[in-house]
């Protein structure tokens, strides 16, 4: 038996992997994304993990609702994206900086 | 809880209404004077009071059999030791002054409907005049110190509203802020003098700390002050004393009363002459019992009267501006007074203040029908011959220069004779004998002042500008009748103070006043007087008609130079030009004050302005250090807020980290 820490490690790396991705990447918005489905991807095999470890069938029911979210993110993500694109001719991160008022 | 403590009380919502009545009629007018409009405005606050006049009278009748008052209606400040509360005292002392002050206020509200006609301010007058009413009222009814000084701050708030009442004029302005700076001064005496009762005497009230002052006095109490070791007594009578110089306009602190000039005349004639400037003589005849154990009180007292008395008279001999020679009248006045109080003759001294109420009313409400009759001139170098328009006001004015002059039996004529007489009796040495001869040499100089003015005024030659001519006529019916009303109390009020004041029976033993006001064994005047009197060996003309004398003499010396146009007051001018420059000029005392006070303030002023404000903190703190350090933090703070979304993200998660592994260390 595979024991919990195994799962609770690969779900730390895709997180830092998510995380790092976030900051490191400077060409494309659709990258960052992809970036925060990965870390919610982690969350879920946690949350699957411990699941299965404490016989407790929250959190699978737990791990759909977060895939359902991510989904409906990841729709509404791409459409801001394609409206942004319209608007700037540009998705590069670097280009994205109106924050600055 | 209303405990009155003597056999015959007076109905306690009458007394409180007295007071109230002007209040409301102020509100009403302060308020809603916008949508009460002119006319009602000025119904309702005459109305109330005149109300309070009437009530105030009916009050007087009932103690005139003996009635009196004293309680309190509530609590007003309760702090640990000190509880204040708000009660009245009513006696002799008091109704005679409630009597002045609602008779004076009645006739001028109604004066001022006519006076103030078309003013853009008509309803906010009538609510500061009620209004000080009122003020002025709780000042002499009060039963401590604490509504004692309410009143006295109240009344100088109004006097200050009312002299800068057309507020657009600076010299207006200027003159209230004097009243008000001058009245800061003596108040702050008062305010010590006050506040060293309660701490020697852990009591506010009128009747416990008179009570106890006897036996302070046993303990020959002392205190150190300014590295002095004084008299605990005196001292507090000193403090006090201060702000009644300031209030009632004695040297050196009278500056500001014939500046007061600037506002509008009937307050002129309410204020600073009949009712607020005499709050300092009530309050030293209220506070006798105190005042009668300090020697040094008296005779300070009555050394100010009498430098008061002897200098505004000899200014008040050469000044142009009718109302100037009133107000400075007025000063020299309220001098007598003063000194009636030192030698304790405090009788004389309210009765002179009850008859110098009316005449010096009846003096200022002509002078302005006068004014108001010449546009608005002040003048009396531009006025003359006014009496063949002006009927009315002639003799009103007449009949009240008669009384100011002490011709009898008008009403200055038993009042002040009584104060002089009372002087001569009083055996204080040196201070007593000076304030009598400075008191009979103002009685020519009052005599001869006051008919100047008058004679410049209605005789003499026509010098009114041609185009102010043609407009000049009687004022309306509203401006004569309290005229007329205020004639017969100049004319009556000596008589009837007369009457009064030597009432005996068993209620009266004391006279009119009874208990109401103290006088040692040994210090009272009065009764010395009348053995002087009584002593049939001497001749007495000169002590009782002595005054009489001058004051015709005065006259008559005023008909000589004044009554046809003559050369002699020119010549008399230009024969002493240095004394006359020094009186025209009001012996400087503006000048000095100008050099010794103002200037050093103002330089001081200008330096903290200059080199303070502007050079160390406008330059130095914000537009230097502050404004420096702002823009070095921010133009590092700059760079953090780069506006892309992968830093913000980076801080937020370098941020959850922190705090993760703090909690982490800390678990």
């Amino acid at each position: 038996m595979i024991p919990l820490s195994n799962f609770l490690i690969v779900g730390a790396i895709l997180f830092s992997l998510g995380i790092v991705g976030l900051f490191l990447n400077r060409k494309n918005v659709i990258v960052i994304l992809m970036c925060v489905e990965l870390m919610l991807l982690a969350v879920n095999i946690n949350f699957a993990a411990f699941s299965h470890y404490l016989g407790d069938l929250g959190g699978q029911i737990m791990v759909f609702f977060v895939l359902t979210v991510a989904a409906s993110e990841v729709a509404i993500g791409l459409a801001i994206l394609v409206a942004y694109y319209r608007q700037r001719r540009s998705i590069a991160v670097e280009d994205i900086n109106t924050l600055q008022g | 809880m209303v405990h009155a403590t003597t056999e015959m009380t007076l109905n306690t919502m009458e007394l409180m209404a007295i007071p109230l009545l002007p209040l409301f009629g102020a509100m009403a007018a302060g308020l809603f004077g916008w949508v009460l409009k002119d006319k009602l405005s000025h119904w309702i606050t005459s109305g109330c009071v005149i109300l309070s006049a009437i009530l105030s009278i009916h009050v007087f009748s009932q103690v005139l059999q003996g009635a009196e008052f004293y309680g309190n209606f509530w609590t007003w400040i309760a702090s640990g030791d000190l509880v204040v509360n708000i009660g009245m005292m009513i006696d002799p002392l008091t109704t005679i002054m409630m009597v002045t002050v609602t008779v004076v206020s009645a006739c001028v509200h109604i004066y001022t409907i006519g006076y103030m006609h078309g003013d853009p301010g008509y309803p906010r007058f009538f609510s500061y005049i009620s209004a000080f009413t009122f003020s002025m009222l709780v000042l002499v009814m009060g039963n401590s110190f604490f509504t004692l000084f309410f009143g006295w701050e109240a009344v100088g708030l109004f006097s200050y509203l009312l002299i800068g009442f057309w507020f657009k004029r600076e010299s207006a302005t200027t003159a209230a802020m004097k009243a008000f700076i001058v009245n800061r001064v003596g108040d702050f005496g008062f305010a010590i003098g006050i506040l060293a009762v309660w701490y020697y005497f852990g009591t506010v009230d009128y009747r416990e700390v008179f009570a106890l002052v006897e036996g302070f006095l046993a303990t020959n109490q002392t205190m150190h002050f300014l590295g002095m070791e004084i008299d605990t007594i005196t001292f507090i009578c000193l403090a006090l004393f201060v702000g009644a110089m300031g209030k009632s306009g004695q040297v050196p602190l009278h500056v500001w009363l014939p500046d007061s000039m600037e506002g509008p005349t009937p307050i002129s004639a309410l204020i600073h002459a009949a009712t607020m400037v005499t709050a300092g003589v009530f309050m030293v005849a209220r506070l006798s019992p105190m005042f009668e154990y300090s020697e040094v009180a008296l005779a300070v007292v009555t050394i100010v009267g009498t430098i008061t008395a002897f200098m505004c008279a000899t200014i008040g001999l050469v000044q142009n501006d009718i109302k100037r020679v009133i107000a400075y009248s007025t000063c020299s006045q309220l001098g007598y007074m003063f000194v009636a109080l030192g030698i304790s003759a405090y009788p004389a001294g309210i009765f002179h203040l009850m008859t110098h109420a009316y005449f010096k009313a009846l003096l200022f409400l002509a002078a302005g029908s006068v004014i108001h009759a010449v546009h608005h001139n002040q003048d009396i170098r531009l006025m003359g011959q006014l009496r063949k328009f002006m009927p009315i006001t002639y003799i009103t004015m007449l009949l009240a220069g008669l009384a100011l002059s002490g011709i009898p039996p008008f009403g200055g004529f038993f009042s002040k004779d009584l104060i002089i007489e009372a002087a001569y009796a009083r055996d204080m040495g040196w201070v007593s004998q000076i304030a009598y001869y400075a008191l009979m040499s103002g009685v020519v100089m009052t005599a001869f002042y006051t008919f100047r003015m008058f004679f410049l005024t209605f005789h003499n030659s026509d010098r009114v500008p041609a185009e102010i001519k043609a407009h000049v006529h009687e004022s309306p019916k509203v401006i004569t009748i309290p005229l007329m009303i205020l004639a017969i109390g100049a004319v009556g009020a000596g008589m009837w103070g007369d009457w009064i004041l030597n009432m005996t029976s068993d209620e009266f033993a004391h006279g009119y006043f009874r208990d109401s006001m103290f006088v040692l064994e040994g210090h009272n005047p009065l009764i010395k007087l009348e053995l002087i009197e009584e002593d049939h060996t001497r001749s007495h003309f000169w002590l009782e008609y002595g005054a009489l004398v001058l004051a015709l003499t005065g006259i008559g010396l005023a008909f000589f130079m004044y009554f046809k146009e003559s050369p002699l007051p020119a010549k008399l001018a230009n024969m002493f030009p240095g004394l006359y420059k020094f009186l025209l000029n009001k012996w400087y005392w503006d000048e000095l004050y100008a050099v010794t006070i103002v200037k050093p303030i103002r330089n001081l002023g200008t330096f903290f302005w200059q080199k303070g404000d502007l050079a160390m903190i406008d330059k130095g703190l914000i537009h230097g250090v502050i404004v420096g350090s702002v823009k070095t933090g921010a133009s590092f703070m700059r760079n953090i807020q780069s506006g892309l979304v992968y830093h913000y993200a980076f801080a937020m998660v370098i941020g959850v980290f922190g705090l993760l592994t703090y909690l982490m260390l800390n678990a």
